[in-house]
C-alpha cells in the first residue's frame, strides 16, 4: 500500500467533513471505551496483570534472540518450518514460494496486521492467486478496495447501508436479490459466501497474537472462527508473525490474553483462542499437511535497544486508538498507512520513513490518554515527541514553523527584551479588541478563530503590573 | 532466507550484547519454571463460575446424569431446536458406548461443510472464563468445533479447572506435548464487524450447547 | 515560608488576574511570594516541537532562577509538568544539570496541589452562588495526578455547587501548537468539550490551565453560551468580579 501519511492534514480535513464516516465513528467510539472500562472494573487484578505483562515483554525483548531460536527449534520439532524475512519483500517471496510449491490456486486469509504491513494480498494477487479475506471486517474492506481503518475493527468506518450496497453489487446476480437490511442478514450472507471459499482454499494464512517459545505454538484470538477455519481446512497453513510476538511459555500467554481481550473489546476472552503447533499428525483426522511460520522483522530489530524499544511491547489491542481524541475525530484512513492512532503515529515513521510519516507524530496534543489505557504501559507521548525531535534535527520541520519557533525563542531567551516586547504586543492586542474581550477573527490567527473566538489579553502583563505593585 | 535469518539474529545479538542461543540456561530455566502471573480470584465453585460465565457468552447447557443419558440429551436438544436427527460425532472413547436411538444418523468422523450438528468431548473447561478446551487428535477432530451450526460438547464435571494455567498443568501432565491445535472455545462464534452490533454465528457455530456429565468420564 | 511563583507565559500575557489570585491565595497561607524576574517561558513550545536545544537553553536560566527557593508554585498544570517531569528528561545526558533539574522538580508544585497540601480549613474566604465545573488539563490529571485537590478547594467556597463534565478525561484540543497546526481537529475537539460544558448546567467553568481555558472559552463564546470561564485561582480568591475570560471589559 502506497502511504499517504504525508497528506494527513488534507486526509483529516476530508474525514471531518465526511458525514457517513462521522456517523460510523460516533457509533464505534463510545462502545469501545465503555466496554473496556466495565471489563477492567470487573477485574481487581487488572493493574497487577498489567505490570506482570510488561515484565514478561521486557524480559522477552531483552532475550529476543534466544527466544526466537528456541521458538524456531520447537516449530521444527513439531514438524513445521520457519522462514525469516528482513523486509516485506522477502516475507512476500517466502509466502509466494510456499503457495507455488503447494500448487495452490486459492488462499483464505485470516486477519493479520503484519499481512497488511507487508502487503501480502497484493503480492499474491499479482502472482495470480485468488485471495479471500475471511474476517468479516477485512472481507468488507477487501471488496471495497480499502485498507483497514482500525487494527481490530477494520471496517469500523463503514455503515450498514454501505456494506449492504457492497454485497448487493458483488454477490447478487441480476433479478436475484435477497433482503439485506439487518445486521443478521448481512452477516449470514457473508457466512454463506465465505464458507464456500474456505472449503475451496488450498492455503490458509493467519497472523499470530503470540508465539510460544516453550512449545513452538502460534496463538490467534478471534471471535468469528474464521482464523480457525483458515488454519484447519486448507492443505497448507502459513502464519505471518513479527518477531516481537514471542513470549517464553504458556503461563505468560495466559497473563497477556487476560489483558488483550479486555483492552481491545472489553471481553474477558474472545470466542476462540487457538494454539497451533505444527502440521496435522499422522493419526489426525483433519488439519493442514504443512505448517509454516514466516517471521517478519521489517525494522523491528533496529528498534530493539533504541528510542522506540518499548513500542515492541505492543500487543495490538487498539485501546490507544479507541481512546485517542484525534483518531476518534478523523478515523483510521487519515493516517494514510496500515497502523492508525497513537501506535500508528509511532510505527508509521519507523516503517515508511520520517519524511513520509512526519505529520502523524505532530497530530497529537500529547494528552497522554493512550499511555494511560495501554495495557503494556508504552510511553507513546514520549515516543511521539522523540519523532518530533528527530524531525527537527533532520530539518524536516516546515520552514515557517522553524522560523516562528526561532523568532519566539530569540525573545524568550532575553527576559528584559521579552518583557518590553511582550508588553507592547499585549497592549496593542488589548487596544485592538476594543473592550470586547475577544476577537471573532484576526489576521495571522485564522487557524484559531475558524472554530473559536480568541480571548483578548487583560491589558498589561503580569510582570509589569507586579513590578509596579512592588514599587515602594 | 538463511541470510536474512543470520542478519536478523546478528542485529538482535548486537543490540542485546550477547550471543544468540536456543539453549541459553537462564532461558530454559525461565521457560520451564512455568511461573504463573497474578491469578484472578472469585468466590464461586469452579462449576458455578463456569456455568455463570458460559451463560454470559450465550452458551447453553444441560445436565447429563451418566454416559448412558448422552443420546437422550442430544435428542432433547435436537428436538428443542427442531433439527434433523443427524450429526457428526467425535471418535472419542467416551462416546463409544452411546446407544443412538432408531432414526438417528450419528457418524463418527470429522465434520464436512454440510454438517448441521456436531458432538465432541472437551479435554477440560476453564471456570474463570466459561471456556471449553479441546485438543485436536484422532478422538477430537478440530472441524467438529467450527463447521456445524450447532456444536454440542460433552464436559465431565470433574474436568472443570479454575484457570487457564490449570489447563496447561493438566495438559502437560496428561499429554506431555501440545496437539496440533488447542482450541479454547468460549461461547458460539460472533462478530461485531457490522456497526459494532454483536451477531452470533459469524463463521463458526451459531449455538454452543454443553452437556455437563455428572461425575467423571 | 518563601514561595517563588513561576507565573507561566500565558498567565503573564493573557490573564494576569489569575497570577494575582494565586499571589493572594499564597499570601493568605502566610507565604512571602517572590516572582523571580528571569522567567519568560518554560520552553514547552520548543520541547513539543522537537527543538530540545532551545528548550534546554530556556530551561537552564529558569532552573537557576527558581532552584534557589524552597517552594516553587506554578498556576498551570502543563508548565508544572514541564518543570517536574520533562526537565529531568531533557538533561539526562548532562548529570550536573539533571541533578539541578531534579532538585527543582522536587520543590515545584502545581498551584492547587500546593494549596491543598499547605492550606488549612480557613484560608479560603470566597463565595459563589452557582454551579461550577472543573476541567482538568491533561497534564494536571495524567502527568501530575492532580484531580482531588482542586475539587477539595472548590468545596471550601461557600455557596458553590460542583458539577462534573461528561467525558471529562478527554483533551479539550488545545495542545499548545497543535491548535494552530491542526485547526480542524482542534476545532472539533473543543466543540465537543464546549458542548459538554454547556450540557453540564454549570454557570462557571474553571481549570488550573489558561491554555485550556482560552480554548474552551473561545468556543463557548462562539456558540453564544452564557457559561463564564475563570482560572481556578480566581474563584478560590473570590475574584469573580473581574470580567471572565473572553468577556467584554466593564465600562
Amino acid at each position: 500500500m502506497k502511504p499517504t501519511s504525508h497528506a494527513f492534514s488534507n486526509n483529516a480535513h476530508r474525514a471531518l467533513h465526511d458525514k457517513t464516516l462521522q456517523q460510523a465513528l460516533a457509533k464505534a467510539g463510545v462502545g469501545f471505551v465503555d466496554k473496556r472500562r466495565a471489563a477492567i472494573d470487573g477485574l481487581p487484578e487488572f493493574q497487577a496483570l498489567r505490570q506482570a505483562g510488561k515484565r514478561i515483554k521486557d524480559h522477552t525483548l531483552a532475550n529476543l534472540d534466544h527466544y526466537l531460536l528456541r521458538f524456531e527449534a520447537q516449530v521444527q520439532a513439531s514438524g513445521g518450518q520457519v522462514h525469516w524475512a528482513e523486509t516485506p519483500e522477502q516475507a512476500c517471496v517466502a509466502v509466494l514460494d510456499i503457495c507455488r510449491n503447494a500448487n495452490a490456486k486459492m488462499v483464505a486469509k485470516g486477519k493479520s496486521m503484519v499481512g497488511e504491513e507487508i502487503a501480502v494480498n497484493d503480492a499474491l494477487e499479482a502472482a495470480g492467486f485468488e485471495v479471500v479475506e475471511t474476517d468479516l471486517g477485512e472481507y468488507i474492506i477487501q471488496i471495497a478496495h480499502e485498507p483497514p481503518s482500525h487494527i481490530i475493527a477494520p471496517a469500523v468506518h463503514k455503515t450498514r447501508g454501505q456494506i449492504a450496497e457492497l454485497f448487493e453489487k458483488l454477490h447478487h446476480q441480476p433479478g436475484l436479490t435477497r433482503p439485506l437490511e439487518t445486521v443478521p442478514q448481512i452477516v449470514d450472507e457473508a457466512r454463506q459466501v465465505l464458507r464456500e471459499k474456505f472449503l475451496a482454499s488450498d492455503v490458509g494464512i493467519t497472523g499470530a497474537n503470540f508465539l510460544i517459545a516453550e512449545t513452538g505454538s502460534t496463538v490467534i484470538v478471534t471471535n468469528e472462527g474464521n482464523g480457525d477455519l483458515s488454519a484447519t481446512l486448507p492443505r497448507v497453513h502459513i502464519v505471518l508473525a513479527s518477531i516481537e510476538k514471542v513470549v517464553p511459555n504458556l503461563e505468560d500467554a495466559a497473563v497477556l490474553l487476560r489483558l488483550l481481550a479486555r483492552s481491545a473489546t472489553g471481553q474477558e476472552i474472545t470466542s476462540y483462542t487457538t494454539f497451533f503447533t505444527g502440521p496435522r499428525r499422522a493419526d489426525d483426522p483433519d488439519g493442514p499437511e504443512q505448517f509454516h511460520v514466516v517471521l517478519v522483522d521489517n525494522g523491528r530489530s533496529r528498534m530493539l535497544g533504541g528510542d522506540y524499544h518499548e513500542m515492541l511491547r505492543c500487543i495490538r489491542c487498539g485501546a490507544c486508538l479507541n481512546h485517542c481524541p484525534v483518531y476518534s475525530a478523523v478515523g483510521g484512513h487519515a493516517y494514510g498507512w496500515v497502523y492508525p492512532g497513537p501506535m500508528g503515529a509511532v510505527l508509521t515513521p519507523l516503517m515508511v520513513g520520517l519524511q513520509e510519516g512526519r505529520p502523524l507524530p505532530n497530530a497529537s496534543t500529547l494528552c497522554g490518554r493512550c499511555e494511560e489505557v495501554c495495557p503494556m504501559s508504552i510511553p507513546l507521548p514520549r515516543m511521539l515527541r522523540e519523532h518530533r525531535r528527530q524531525e527537527f534535527a533532520r530539518r524536516l520541520t516546515p520552514p515557517r514553523a522553524r522560523w516562528a519557533l526561532a523568532a519566539w525563542a530569540y525573545f524568550a531567551r532575553r527576559p528584559e527584551l521579552y518583557r518590553q516586547a511582550s508588553r507592547i504586543a499585549i497592549k496593542l492586542l488589548n487596544l485592538l479588541a476594543g473592550g470586547n474581550g475577544r476577537f471573532r477573527s484576526m489576521l495571522f490567527a485564522q487557524a484559531w478563530t475558524a472554530a473559536r473566538d480568541l480571548p483578548a489579553p487583560q491589558g498589561d502583563t503580569f510582570m509589569a503590573q507586579w513590578k509596579q505593585r512592588r514599587k515602594p | 532466507m538463511s541470510d536474512s535469518r543470520a542478519a536478523i539474529l546478528a542485529r538482535l545479538s548486537k543490540s542485546l550484547a550477547h550471543e544468540a542461543a536456543a539453549e541459553a540456561p537462564e532461558i530454559v530455566q525461565r521457560i520451564e519454571a512455568h511461573v504463573r502471573g497474578p491469578q484472578p480470584q472469585w468466590e464461586a465453585s469452579p462449576r458455578e463460575r463456569f456455568l455463570n460465565k458460559l451463560e454470559k457468552v450465550v452458551g447453553t447447557w444441560a445436565e447429563v446424569a451418566s454416559k448412558e443419558n448422552i443420546a437422550q440429551a442430544v435428542a432433547d436438544y435436537l428436538a428443542a431446536q427442531n433439527l434433523a436427527k443427524s450429526l457428526a460425532v467425535a471418535p472419542h472413547p467416551l462416546l463409544d458406548s452411546v446407544d443412538w436411538p432408531a432414526g438417528f444418523r450419528a457418524e463418527r468422523r470429522r465434520a464436512v461443510g454440510e454438517d448441521r450438528v456436531s458432538l465432541a468431548v472437551a479435554f477440560c473447561a476453564i471456570a474463570e472464563t466459561g471456556s471449553l478446551v479441546l485438543l485436536a487428535g484422532p478422538d477430537s477432530p478440530t472441524t467438529l468445533n467450527f463447521l456445524p451450526d450447532d456444536f454440542l460438547c460433552v464436559l465431565p464435571t470433574n474436568r472443570i479447572v479454575p484457570r487457564m494455567e490449570d489447563a496447561w498443568a493438566l495438559l502437560r501432565e496428561e499429554r506431555g506435548t501440545m496437539p496440533r491445535a488447542t482450541n479454547i472455545v468460549t461461547g458460539p462464534s460472533r462478530t461485531a464487524d457490522v456497526e459494532q452490533t454483536i451477531h452470533l454465528g459469524a463463521h463458526g457455530p451459531r449455538r454452543l450447547h454443553v452437556l455437563l456429565l455428572q461425575g467423571g468420564a | 515560608m518563601r514561595v517563588a511563583l513561576f507565573v507561566s507565559c500565558l498567565v503573564d500575557l493573557f490573564r494576569p488576574s489569575a497570577g494575582f489570585a494565586a499571589v493572594k491565595l499564597l499570601e493568605r497561607l502566610g507565604a512571602e511570594v517572590v516572582v523571580p524576574p528571569a522567567q519568560t517561558c518554560c520552553g514547552q513550545p520548543a520541547y513539543n516541537s522537537g527543538d530540545f536545544n532551545t528548550a534546554r537553553e530556556l530551561a537552564r536560566p529558569l532552573i537557576d532562577a527558581l532552584g534557589f527557593y524552597e517552594h516553587v508554585v506554578v498556576p498551570s498544570g502543563s508548565c508544572t509538568g514541564m518543570l517536574v517531569t520533562h526537565y529531568p528528561e531533557l538533561f539526562k545526558a548532562e548529570p550536573l544539570w539533571q541533578a539541578k533539574a531534579e532538585t527543582l522538580a522536587a520543590r515545584t508544585r502545581e498551584l492547587s496541589a500546593f494549596l491543598a497540601e499547605h492550606g488549612g480549613d480557613d484560608f479560603i474566604d470566597a463565595s459563589f452562588a452557582g454551579k461550577v465545573a472543573m476541567h482538568d488539563s491533561c497534564s494536571a490529571r495524567r502527568e501530575l495526578g492532580v484531580f482531588d485537590q482542586p475539587r477539595a478547594l472548590l468545596a471550601k467556597v461557600s455557596g458553590l455547587e460542583q458539577v462534573e463534565l461528561q467525558d471529562a478525561e478527554t483533551c479539550c484540543g488545545f495542545g499548545g501548537t497543535f491548535c494552530v497546526k491542526y485547526p480542524d481537529i482542534s476545532g472539533r475537539m473543543v466543540a465537543d468539550k464546549a458542548e459538554a460544558v454547556a450540557a453540564s448546567g454549570a454557570d462557571l467553568l474553571v481549570s488550573g490551565d489558561i491554555g485550556c481555558l482560552m480554548n474552551i472559552a473561545g468556543r463557548l463564546k462562539r456558540m453564544g453560551s452564557p457559561v463564564r470561564v475563570y482560572h481556578l485561582a480566581e474563584v478560590l480568591a473570590g475574584m469573580t468580579d473581574v470580567p471572565a475570560i473572553g468577556e467584554p471589559e466593564k465600562p
